[in-house]
């Protein structure tokens, strides 16, 4: 007795069989899903890049010590970091690991019969005895179609017995909840690999056609095809945009009320129709769907050289910065020699003080202004395209202003023309159009994902709903003739307050006969 | 009327709702005072402390009026007071209770009518109105409940909360009457948020249940002070009733979320952006995923799981009143 316990030996096999219960435990589980839980919350407390790229920067950049470190730890981009994954992933493995078996013991269950009576039936948890009229075989009979009315499934397995048992469905219910769960994985990441989405800034009166080099940016899904797009068109032909002109609601004035574009839609067979853009309502494309995401200001400037030609006329877009829609944009010129650029605001509303600088009280166009600075020199140092909404000062310099001032301040208002130093040339606002912020986007996963979590709900609501009950008869003749004791139990799978009633009631069918 | 008369009447209506209700609350709070053991009740019948500081078997101390009481054998009978052999006093406080409750209720629902009427449109647009309404769904819920069973002793409990959000709505989160930006105008706001608010409303009675269990749990073990928590329910009826709650909560929380999902892709182009609300939502859903798991999990006390549910509820209170104000995202409809 003195000798130490020796405890088998695990082994290889032993430990992967270990970790594999452990895995598929429901302590594991349940310690999953609280992590995931508490791991999602990062990514609402720190700006996440692929939401918001700029304020991501800016938040790095204002923490010197820990917004490297955060970066490097992935807290920027939560739900595409690797600890994020292997949460849920670990969770899915350990939900199949946990399904798949129980999935193969209800479809056993689901194909024998109950099992038999227990031989003690007043110890079940719910149990009722009582005597009532007619023999052992009449009673059983009265009491087999009572559980089958009550939708129970009924087997006799000898002649004084009845075994009952009904709701199945709760256990389906569960397995189906689950395995949809897998769905809706599979459908995310199936529109991930497959989806692409591209944004365009259109102004009124120009077309955008579907092809790679027409996108402003575009992100396609590692397994897209980005040269395989559909040979459709569309036209802006009115941009129509409500703000709050009320006052009355507190931080109401100057909302957004509508945004509405009217384009004419022609598809790769030349067929065109038109077709209207708004905010919740969509236009399908058949293989992909145009979202109204924004909208905004596309002054139209043109720019003459010193000999009064033509150099630059256009709808040039400006981005919209706040809810007042100042917006900031450049106008570029690489007609002339040398190359002029304009960099600046456009104010649909325009205050210009010395505080806060240029900058627009109210989104529509009261009083649209076009505040630019002028630059001369290279536009594209090393050949290489720039964002067509900033323009690259480093090879340029800022033309003088008149009155001595190191930079030239140039304000217009539309239908003005302002004559640039030096017989350089003008500049003439000539108006202002709208643009639209369109979104083109395909994800072929969402069907599944959006089948998958209906199914999901559906199996949740009967695995909560429906209650899995086992209930047993048995008979005896009573001291009386012609009399017979109904022994009656109960047995639920958990907690189940109704089971006395349930018994009860499958008794009470049975009481004109007492 | 014009609206401005509206508004002034949906006003009137919330204020009287809650003057109405703090009557309700405290007539309730009374009810439950009177309820409670009194303390001479030690001299009269010293026996009955003995048996009262035992787990369950204090029923048949404090039952001595009723006629089972003398016999041992006879099944402990449900703590849950029954009406007769309440001191009037307490009876007559919860009659005033519910009937004050019901009125509350009524001037709830008409303060909502006539927001409704006055911003013509459905009246989910801020968080004035989310709290609202989501306080109307929480009293209607309540009513509804305690028609079919006796409730009386959850009254403090619902009603008290719901004048707290009440209250919170009117002052700090009052929006005056607008119209709704573009992105909201879709008739998933009537499907999505009304469920959301719905479902909150089940959450927080669920929530006001779990903490009775814990505290009544604590009490049946380490035989506490004698208070009014030894006339509610036992431990185990009141876990039953928080889990009836979630039950119910739980799939229309998942209902909100796939409803969200679904407007979410018509309005910003994808079913989900992992916005701040979005991600709440997410993690709401998982933590009652949880509370559900941890019930079903054998090894685990119905107490932890309970926790868990509590940590629920306060993550709906984080998505609620610290996401809409301070976190930058989609969801940014405070109002304020």
């Amino acid at each position: 007795m003195t000798d130490a316990v020796v405890q088998p030996r695990l082994g290889a096999v032993g430990w992967v069989r270990y970790a594999w219960r452990q895995l598929t435990s429901m302590r594991t589980a349940l310690f999953l899903l609280l992590l995931l839980a508490v791991a999602a919350v990062p990514g609402s407390t720190f700006p996440q890049r692929s939401i918001d790229a700029a304020r991501t920067a800016q938040w790095i950049t204002d923490h010197q010590t820990a917004g490297p470190l955060l970066d490097r730890l992935g807290f920027f981009e939560v739900y595409a970091s690797p600890w994020f994954a292997a949460i849920y992933l670990l969770l899915f493995v350990s939900l199949i690991g946990c399904v798949v078996p129980r999935t193969r013991i209800h479809w056993h269950q689901m194909r024998t019969r109950p099992p038999r009576a227990p031989r003690r039936l007043e110890r079940l948890a719910a149990h009722r005895e009582t005597e009532v009229d007619g023999a052992p075989d009449e009673v059983l009979d009265r009491l087999r179609a009572t559980l089958q009315r009550r939708r129970y499934r009924v087997h006799a397995h000898d002649d004084s017995t009845l075994s009952a048992e009904k709701g199945y469905l709760k256990e389906s219910g569960n397995l189906v909840f689950h395995l949809a769960l897998i769905g809706v994985l599979v459908g995310v990441a199936w529109g991930h690999l497959l989806g692409w989405k591209g944004d365009v800034i259109l102004p009124v009166g120009q077309t955008f056609a579907n092809t790679l080099i027409r996108y402003d940016t575009f992100s396609p899904g590692p397994w897209v095809d980005p040269t395989d797009l559909d040979p459709y068109t569309i036209r802006l032909d009115a941009m129509d945009v409500e703000f709050e002109r009320d006052d009355t609601g507190r931080g109401q004035f100057g909302m957004p009320r509508d945004f509405r574009a009217t384009t004419t839609f022609t598809d790769g067979d030349g067929r065109a129709q038109e077709r209207e853009i708004a905010v919740n309502h969509p236009l399908e494309t058949g293989h992909g769907t145009v979202f109204l995401l924004g909208n905004g200001y596309a002054p139209h400037v043109t720019v003459r050289d010193g000999d009064g030609t033509v150099v630059y006329t256009d709808a040039t877009p400006f981005l919209p910065e706040d809810d007042n829609y100042t917006s900031v944009g450049a106008v570029k010129v690489p007609g002339t020699d040398p190359a002029l650029g304009f960099a600046g605001f456009f104010l649909p509303t325009g205050v210009i003080d010395d505080e806060r600088g240029p900058h627009s009280v109210f989104p529509d166009t009261v009083d649209p202004q076009l505040a630019l600075t002028a630059f001369e020199g290279t536009l594209f140092p090393d050949g290489s395209p720039r964002s067509v909404y900033t323009l690259d000062t480093e090879e340029m310099t800022p033309l003088p202003g008149g009155d001595g001032a190191d930079q030239l301040r140039i304000l217009l208002r539309p239908g003005q023309t302002f004559e640039l130093p030096g017989g350089r040339g003008s500049i003439t606002f000539d108006g202002v159009e709208r643009f639209a912020g369109l979104s083109i986007r395909t994800d072929p996963g969402k069907t599944l994902t959006l089948g998958s979590a209906l199914l999901a709900l559906g199996g949740l609501v009967l695995s909560l709903v429906v209650r899995r009950r086992r209930v047993f008869v048995r008979v005896r003749p009573a001291d009386t003739a012609g009399r017979t004791v109904v022994s009656v139990g109960g047995l639920a799978k958990d907690d189940d307050e109704g089971m006395d009633d349930e018994i009860a009631a499958v008794l009470t069918a049975d009481e004109g006969h007492r | 009327m014009t609206d401005t008369t509206l508004a002034q009447l949906s006003n009137l209506a919330v204020y009287s709702a809650m003057a109405v209700l703090t009557l309700a609350m405290t007539a309730y709070a009374l009810y439950l005072a009177r309820l409670a053991p009194a303390r001479d009740a030690t001299v009269e019948a010293p026996e009955r402390e003995l048996v009262a500081a035992g787990p369950g078997a204090d029923t048949v101390g404090s039952d001595a009026g009723t006629p089972d009481a003398g016999t041992p054998q006879a099944p402990a009978p449900p703590r849950a007071p029954a009406r007769e052999d309440e001191p009037v006093g307490a009876r007559k406080a919860a009659g005033v209770g519910w009937t004050l409750t019901l009125l509350g209720t009524l001037l709830v629902v008409a303060g909502v009518a006539l927001r409704a009427a006055e911003v013509h449109r459905w009246p989910l647009g801020n968080m004035y109105e989310f709290a609202l309404v989501g306080s109307m769904f929480t009293l209607l819920a309540y009513v509804g409940w305690a028609l079919r069973r006796d409730l009386r002793w959850l009254g403090l409990f619902v009603v008290g909360p719901v004048l707290l959000v009440l209250g919170a709505a009117i002052t700090v989160w009052y929006t005056d009457a607008s119209e709704l930006m573009p992105s909201l105008r879709s008739v998933w706001l009537a499907i999505h948020v009304t469920v959301a608010t719905m479902s909150v409303a089940v959450f927080t009675i669920g929530a006001a249940l779990g903490g009775l269990y814990l505290v009544q749990q604590r009490m049946e073990g380490g035989g506490g002070p004698r208070s009014f928590m030894a006339r509610l329910p036992e431990a185990r009826a009141l876990e039953r009733l928080a889990y009836a709650a979630h039950v119910v909560a739980f799939p229309m929380w998942t209902f909100t979320v796939i409803a969200g999902a679904i407007w979410a892709r018509q309005a910003w182009g994808s079913y989900w952006n992992w916005d701040p609300k979005e991600v709440w939502s997410f993690v709401i859903w998982v933590v009652y995923a949880a509370y559900l798991h941890a019930r079903a999990t054998t090894g685990w006390s119905r107490s932890n799981a309970v926790w868990i549910a509590l940590g629920g509820f306060a993550c709906i209170i984080v998505n609620f009143a610290v996401v809409n104000v301070y976190f930058v995202g989609q969801h940014s409809y405070s109002g304020l």
